[in-house]
C-alpha cells in the first residue's frame, strides 16, 4: 500500500469516467470506476459484445539487459528465459517461505527486454523486491507504473473493434502474445491478454496518450455495442473465469500450489530462485486447496464466510457472487485438502444459516470456442 | 426521485400508511447505492416486527445490506415476486419493488419518520 498515506491518485482517464457518470471508489491508492450503468449490464456486455476497461492503476515494470532473463528466473517462480520474444507467461513472485507476494504477467518484448505487469496494490512492493533481488546484475529496472496508461478491450467483438485502429497483425497475435505497434496513431504495446475469460487485448501507452486510445476505442466500438466496464464487473468476470484475485485467493499465507496454480513454478529451470526450497515442500504438502463452490441455496457466499463439512470447519470463502452468466451463486474457497474433491457437499455459513455448496471444477465459465 | 406522499427512514426505507396498514420498501436512492439486487430475504407472514430492528436482508452483486423495519407491527404480506424478480427493486422501488405489508400496532410511530423534504435533505448531504 505504497500510497495509502496520500490522497488517492487519479488515472489519466478520470475526466472520462466523470463524464460517463461512473461511481468511483478508492482502490489500491487510486480513484477507480466501480460501475457505470450497473455490474450486471457491464458483465453481460463483455460476455456478448465488448467492454472497455481503464486499468491504468496497474504496475508496469521494465527489465532490460544481458542478465534480464536469468535475473528474472532468480526473482520469480516461472522461467522467463524460456519465453519466446513476443510471448507472455503467467507468473508469481514469492517470499522465501513460499507465500505469494504477487501474481504477474511477464512479457518478453525482446531477447533482453521484459515487461512485468503487477497488481496495483502490490506494484511498489514488487518493484522493491525486484530491485533487491536483481541488484548487481547487468540489467536496468525501470518502474514505469506511473508513466503508463493501460486500456483493455475484452469480449467477442474486441478484435473486430480494435483491428481497424492498429497496425498490429491481430491474426498473428495469439493468446498470451504481445506486439509493438500503434493504436489510434499512438505508439503502443498490444497484448492479447486479459482478466475476463474472453478474447481481448490490453493496450499499454504513455500516460498522456491514454485518453486518445480510450476515445478511439469507444468511438470505434459504438456500432458493436461497446460499454465502459468498472471494477465491479471486472471482479464478477474474473470470478466466473476462475481467475484468482490477490488479497482474496492469493496472498502471503498461500502458496501457488494451494491456489491450484503450481504450473507457475518452474522447478525444471536451472539454478536457485527465491522460495524454491519452501515451494518444493509446499508442492507435496498443501495445507489447503482452492476450490470452486456451486452454492445450492439462496444468498451469496461472500469473502470471509466460513465453510463446513458437517460440523467440522474446513475453510473460508475467498470470493463469491451471483454468477451473471449462470444465474446461480458461485464462490471460491480454501478448504482442507481432504474436502477438495469435486462433488463433495460442503456448507457455507451465510449469516445464521448453513447453505449447501458443492465443490466443482474451475472455471465456472469457459467461453465458447 | 422522492415521492411526496411517503414517509422515510434514515436507513432509506419508505412507508406508505393507509389506515392501520403500512406498505414498506426501500428508496430509489438505496437501490441505486446497492446496485443490481439479486436476493431479497423477507420476514415470514405473521411475524411481529419492532420498529428500527433488522428484519430482512438485501443482497446486491457487490454488497449485502439489512432491511430495517420502518414501523412496528405484524407482517401480513410480503412481495413474493421478489423471490424470482429481485431486480424489480432496482427498476421500480416505489412500485412493483415493494417488500412488505405490515399491520401497524401503534400509529404514533409514523410521527417519528421523515417526511419527503427531510429525506431529500438527508440524501442531498450523502
Amino acid at each position: 500500500m505504497a500510497h495509502s498515506q496520500d490522497a488517492p491518485m487519479a488515472t489519466p482517464l478520470a475526466d472520462r469516467h466523470a463524464a460517463l457518470g461512473a461511481r468511483m471508489v478508492e482502490f489500491a491508492g487510486w480513484m477507480m470506476p466501480l460501475q457505470y450503468t450497473g455490474i450486471l449490464e457491464e458483465h453481460r456486455a463483455v460476455r456478448s459484445r465488448a467492454g472497455l476497461f481503464d486499468l491504468s492503476h496497474m504496475g508496469e515494470i521494465f527489465v532490460e539487459g544481458p542478465e534480464a532473463a536469468d535475473g528474472l528466473g532468480l526473482a520469480l517462480t516461472s522461467n522467463p528465459g524460456a519465453l519466446k520474444v513476443g510471448r507472455a507467461q503467467y507468473s508469481m513472485i514469492c517470499f522465501p517461505d513460499g507465500g505469494i507476494l504477487d501474481d504477474l504477467i511477464v512479457y518478453r518484448l525482446a531477447d533482453q527486454r521484459f515487461m512485468i505487469v503487477a497488481n496495483a496494490s502490490n506494484s511498489a512492493a514488487v518493484s522493491d523486491a525486484l530491485t533487491a533481488r536483481l541488484a548487481g546484475l547487468k540489467l536496468v529496472l525501470d518502474d514505469r507504473s506511473l508513466a503508463t496508461a493501460l486500456v483493455a478491450i475484452q469480449g467477442p467483438r474486441a478484435a473486430a473493434i480494435i483491428g481497424p485502429l492498429t497496425d498490429v497483425d491481430l491474426t498473428a497475435l495469439r493468446h498470451y502474445a504481445i506486439a509493438e505497434g500503434t493504436v489510434a496513431g499512438v505508439p503502443a504495446l498490444v497484448a492479447r491478454t486479459g482478466y475476463t475469460g474472453e478474447d481481448g487485448f490490453e493496450v499499454f501507452v504513455e500516460i498522456g496518450a491514454g485518453a486518445v486510445v480510450w476515445d478511439a476505442l469507444m468511438a470505434a466500438g459504438k456500432a458493436e455495442g461497446i460499454v465502459p466496464v468498472g471494477l465491479g464487473a471486472r471482479d464478477t468476470l474474473r470470478l466466473e473465469a476462475g481467475m484468482p484475485l490477490y488479497g482474496n485467493e492469493l496472498g502471503p499465507d498461500s502458496t501457488p500450489f494451494e491456489a491450484g496454480l503450481g504450473r507457475v513454478v518452474a522447478f525444471t529451470k536451472e539454478g536457485d530462485f527465491v522460495g524454491r526450497a519452501a515451494l518444493a515442500k509446499a508442492a507435496d504438502e498443501p495445507r489447503k486447496r482452492l476450490v470452486g463452490l456451486a452454492v445450492r441455496g439462496r444468498g451469496i457466499a461472500r469473502h470471509g464466510y466460513e465453510v463446513f463439512r458437517g460440523d467440522r470447519r474446513t475453510g473460508i470463502v475467498t470470493s463469491g457472487t451471483l454468477s451473471p452468466t449462470l444465474g446461480d451463486p458461485i464462490a471460491m474457497a480454501y478448504v482442507a485438502p481432504s474436502d477438495a474433491e469435486p462433488g463433495t457437499i460442503l456448507e457455507v455459513a451465510i449469516r445464521d444459516q448453513r447453505v449447501p455448496a458443492e465443490v466443482v471444477a474451475l472455471p465456472f465459465y469457459k467461453r465458447p470456442s | 426521485m422522492v415521492p411526496q406522499d411517503l414517509r422515510y427512514t434514515k436507513e432509506h426505507e419508505w412507508v406508505r400508511v393507509v389506515g392501520d396498514m403500512a406498505t414498506v420498501g426501500i428508496t430509489d436512492y438505496a437501490a441505486e447505492q446497492l446496485g443490481d439486487i439479486v436476493f431479497v430475504e423477507l420476514p415470514e407472514i405473521g411475524r411481529a416486527v419492532v420498529q428500527a430492528t433488522a428484519i430482512g436482508v438485501i443482497e446486491s452483486v457487490k454488497a449485502v445490506s439489512d432491511l430495517f423495519a420502518p414501523i412496528g407491527g405484524e407482517v401480513v404480506e410480503s412481495n413474493s415476486e421478489l423471490s424470482t424478480q429481485p431486480e424489480l427493486v432496482n427498476s421500480d422501488p416505489f412500485g412493483k419493488g415493494w417488500m412488505l405489508r405490515v399491520k401497524v400496532d401503534d400509529a404514533d410511530q409514523v410521527g417519528g419518520l421523515l417526511d419527503a423534504a427531510a429525506y431529500e435533505a438527508l440524501i442531498a448531504e450523502a
